[in-house]
């Protein structure tokens, strides 16, 4: 039995550890928030945080996931309210299709993080290996530092 | 891609549920076969929901008991926003509060009308018949109000949720019973609304339908489909189109825990419509599982006649093919009897690869049949179609058993054309037949890649001799390509008039002797429909050459246009020597036919907004292009640096003419979306096929765009009073000429032969 925390619940797997987590999570978990895009951690769609590290969950195996903390779209949030980065996706209007952003925002919320007021370059630096198709580049970049500012309020 | 014609009368009346009618699809792209549909539509009784929890009024609008609406979207979504636009529509119509409005996609149902999601086509040749929806329902809820008061019908006035008399007023929620029961109002007896009261159409703060699922991944894409005991399919395809499974060998495969069967799909034959054509299937329990089963597969395969095909060798072959006279589409006065004065002629020769789709969601359907009773889920832009296709794999026949198929739809993460064909539905289909389960078929991004119905590869070739005054009174110009109609027949040899009218025939241009010709071609892949279609290889043809006619005549590329349009007029291919001309399936209505002066009101507000005419340092360039599509005008100017053989995109600038806009936002986003579509193509991404076989797999050899590629991004509407056009193709054509005109007059490098990766580092 393979043991990890998929947010903020225990979850006990009888899976192939060489298993993606991906696929643990969306057809095991059934939680299909998280999306995939390439299978080889090209696209950025599939991705979560493992202990807070924005990964690529179609190419990490469910054995590198074992005990960790796994977050995903759909814990992202606390309780009902969205996330900023969420809120600011949709005051900006960022989806076209929706298909990508998820792995978008966890990229994201990884960036902010670490770094509260991302300049332009740190947010393509962070954000290089999630591809939008639909082409919101330029909404997702407004988004995250509208967020970054929203963030900053909230903590002074 | 297919639109309805024109609402009559009789199919309002089906609509609306008064009488059963018969809804035709017909193709607006030259008789491309799509299949033609009849079904009695069903009646619409104004009765209780089924599941009692709200009224509905007509086919797309129900009341809750809260007093919310439910407003059906029955065109299917891939990223365009439709989900918004058309309950937006039809809630002005209504008189609806927009916060109390929850839009509904609607399944495969004839009641709605074409669902064809394609040609930029759902608010074009829809916009009236949905205002009659929502005038329907609010004409309902006014009589019942006016019952209720004992007065007229047109002392009362439904707005913002509720119905007014004088100093009284009642909502929606209250009167939806009383509204139920009354019979539908005749389609004559409806006033729309003048746009002077509209509140919803064409408002800036019109919040999206959908996008907080999107965001907190509550959003169901035909990925994420899910059913109780369901099956996992992938798939191994011939890799060759036509070939065919000689043996193959599944002892392995079915030895990986969680394979559960393995099973070979049916062989078809040509023509290939929108079928998968042959291929062996590895069922699990997870994708996993399916995936890694399906690697063990040892499989023979008979590539059949098209394993010769070699994309390097055609695209010469192309470019051979338009150096010679072709089949006439449009002639008007004789150029042949011309004698071109080479000093003054420019000619040349412009080829594009083939290009793939490349939607972030890869295609997936989920089937399960029960007794005689079939359900399917598919991410598609074509659920009417689709559920056709159905009916005819599992035998049944559309008049008698249309109901014995329900097919629900998704929304897509992406889709582009690729999803208007159900081959990936039909898979699924075919494999709960045969192995009884719930099966949702799933293509990795290999699958997607290799087994497209691509952008076909063209060569477009141009010759005009310029006039003293810098216009053109002599110009012929070919193109040629596999075309789509292929697909569906076979025996196909040219491109058709609707394909030859999509930015090639109906080239708006005043010129004395004209001859537009396509030569025979033979076809040895699938091709498809993929955003904005033969605009793009027309467009970008068109568009380089005005910019290379305009440095031989020594003046701005913005006079060459001008001049070349010459005076502002309506133009009619159809009167002009193209009488094939389909006119994005426009017919004869006149709010349609092309006009001069939007071309050069789009071109000359995107020049003047980006200062596309300023002067730049050295190694810095602008370029501008413009064309007409799908019933829209749009115009691009591109910013770029050439450094060391580099080319660095800088800005880019769309101004776009569609007519009326219901949602502006909307169509800022899909300019957005079609400048950094417009921008992978120039650049970067091809397909190419050697043996028969494509040869790229994955985002690594078929790039897109990524964010720090992208530079900023300007859209500028033009404000317009003509009928709604099309918003979510007309933005690509321009793209792809005003990068590589910019990249000339940077650094005085032709590009004509695309991606530019070819020629200069990206």
């Amino acid at each position: 039995m393979l043991k990890l925390t998929l947010n903020g619940k225990a979850l006990s797997l009888d899976a192939d550890p060489a298993m993606p987590l991906l696929y643990a999570i969306r057809d095991i978990a059934e939680l299909t928030g998280t999306k995939f895009g390439c299978g080889m951690g090209l696209c950025g769609a599939c991705t979560v945080h493992l202990d807070g590290e924005p990964i690529r969950s179609c190419v990490t195996p469910l054995s590198a996931a074992q005990g960790k903390e796994i977050t995903t779209i759909e814990g992202l949030a606390n309780d009902q309210e969205l996330h900023p980065l969420q809120a600011a996706w949709v005051a900006n209007k960022v989806p076209q299709c929706g298909y990508c952003q998820s792995g978008q925002i966890m990229s994201a919320a990884a960036l902010l993080d670490k770094n509260a007021s991302p300049s332009d370059s740190d947010i393509e630096e962070a954000m290089q290996g999630n591809i939008c198709r639909c082409g919101t580049y330029p909404r997702i970049k407004k988004a995250i530092k509208e967020a970054a500012t929203n963030l900053q309020k909230v903590k002074a | 891609m297919s639109q309805i014609k024109t609402l009559n009368r009789r199919e309002f009346m089906a609509l609306t549920g008064r009488a059963g009618g018969v809804l035709m699809l017909g193709s607006a792209l030259g008789g491309m076969g799509l299949s033609v549909l009849s079904s009695t539509a069903s009646a619409m009784p104004i009765t209780k929901k089924a599941d009692g929890l709200g009224q509905e009024l007509g086919a797309f609008v129900t009341i809750k008991q809260d007093g919310s609406v439910d407003i059906i979207c029955h065109r299917a979504e891939m990223g365009q926003g439709i989900l918004t636009s058309v309950p937006q529509i039809i809630a002005d119509e209504l008189g609806a509060d927009w916060s109390r409005v929850n839009a509904v996609l609607g399944n495969a149902d004839p009641k709605y009308g074409n669902q064809n999601t394609g040609g930029s086509a759902s608010i074009r040749t829809h916009f009236a018949h949905i205002r009659q929806m929502g005038a329907t329902a609010r004409d309902l809820l006014e009589q019942a109000a006016a019952n209720k008061w004992g007065v007229d019908k047109s002392k009362v006035k439904a707005h913002n949720h509720q119905v007014t008399y004088l100093d009284k007023s009642l909502s929606f929620g209250e009167l939806a019973e009383a509204a139920s029961k009354l019979p539908i109002p005749d389609a004559d007896s409806l006033t729309l609304k003048g746009s002077a009261d509209y509140t919803l159409i064409g408002k800036e703060d019109v919040a999206l339908q959908g996008v907080e699922k999107i965001v907190t991944g509550q959003a169901i894409y035909a990925q994420d489909i899910q059913l109780p005991g369901m099956l996992i399919a992938s798939i191994e395809r011939p890799p060759v189109v036509g070939g065919k499974v000689k043996s193959f060998d599944a002892t392995e495969a079915k030895n990986v825990l969680g394979v559960v069967d393995v099973i070979r799909l049916k062989d078809r034959s040509f023509p290939v419509n929108v079928k998968p054509m042959s291929g062996v299937a590895v069922l699990a329990t997870n994708t996993w599982a399916a995936i890694e089963g399906r690697k063990k597969l040892k499989i023979e395969w008979d590539h059949g006649a098209n394993e010769s095909h070699d994309s390097e060798a055609y695209k010469k072959e192309l470019i051979k093919k338009v150096a010679s006279k072709g089949k006439e589409a449009r002639v008007e006065g004789d150029v042949y009897a011309h004698k071109f004065d080479s000093s003054k002629t420019v000619e040349a020769t412009y080829t594009v690869p083939y290009h793939h789709h490349m939607s972030m969601e890869t295609p997936a359907a989920t089937a399960v049949i029960d007794g005689d009773h079939c359900r399917v889920w598919s991410g598609t832009q074509a659920p009417q179609w689709g559920k056709t296709l159905v009916l005819e794999e599992l035998g049944l026949d559309p008049k008698t058993d249309y109901d014995k198929v329900e097919f629900n739809t998704t929304l897509m993460g992406g889709a582009f054309g690729r999803k208007s064909k159900n081959d990936f539905t039909i898979e699924a289909v075919e494999l709960a037949k045969a192995s009884g389960k719930a099966v949702k078929v799933v293509w990795s991004r290999e699958d997607d890649v290799k087994h497209g119905f691509y952008h076909s590869t063209a060569a477009n070739y141009i010759k005009a001799e310029l006039t003293d005054d810098n216009r053109s009174d002599n110009w012929i110009q070919r193109v040629v390509a596999p075309p789509i109609a292929w697909i569906f027949n076979d025996k196909t040899t040219h491109l058709t008039d609707g394909d030859l009218s999509l930015g090639f025939a109906d080239i708006p241009f005043d010129i004395k002797n004209l001859s537009c010709e396509t030569p025979e071609v033979t076809t040895h892949v699938r091709t498809g429909w993929l955003r904005s279609v033969g605009n793009i290889n027309n467009a970008f043809a068109l568009g380089s050459f005005v910019d290379e006619l305009a440095s031989k005549a020594g003046i701005s590329t913005q006079q060459m246009w001008i001049n070349l349009l010459g005076e502002d007029r309506t133009v009619d291919p159809r009167t002009e020597g193209f009488k094939g001309y389909t006119h994005y399936g426009q017919g004869d209505n006149k709010d349609y036919h092309l006009q001069i002066a939007r071309f050069k009101g789009v071109l000359k507000e995107v020049v003047a907004k980006s200062g596309a005419d300023d002067k730049l340092p050295e190694g810095q360039g602008w370029g501008i292009s413009v064309a007409a599509s799908f019933n829209s005008y749009a115009a691009a100017a591109t910013k770029v640096s050439v450094t060391d053989g580099k080319v660095t995109v800088l800005e880019m600038h769309t101004a776009i003419d569609c007519g009326l806009v219901i949602t502006p936002d909307r169509v800022r986003s899909q300019m957005e979306g079609a400048m950094i579509m417009g921008l992978s193509m120039a650049m970067e991404s091809e397909i190419t096929i050697k043996d028969g076989a494509v040869v790229q797999n994955n985002f690594y050899d078929y790039p897109v765009s990524r964010m720090p590629q992208v530079p900023d991004l300007h859209v500028y509407l033009v404000k317009s009073d003509h009928a709604p056009g099309g918003v979510g193709e007309p933005g690509l054509p321009p793209i792809l000429p005003s990068i590589t005109n910019a990249i000339y007059h940077a650094s005085g490098t032709r590009i004509r032969d695309l991606p530019i990766k070819k020629t200069l580092k990206v």
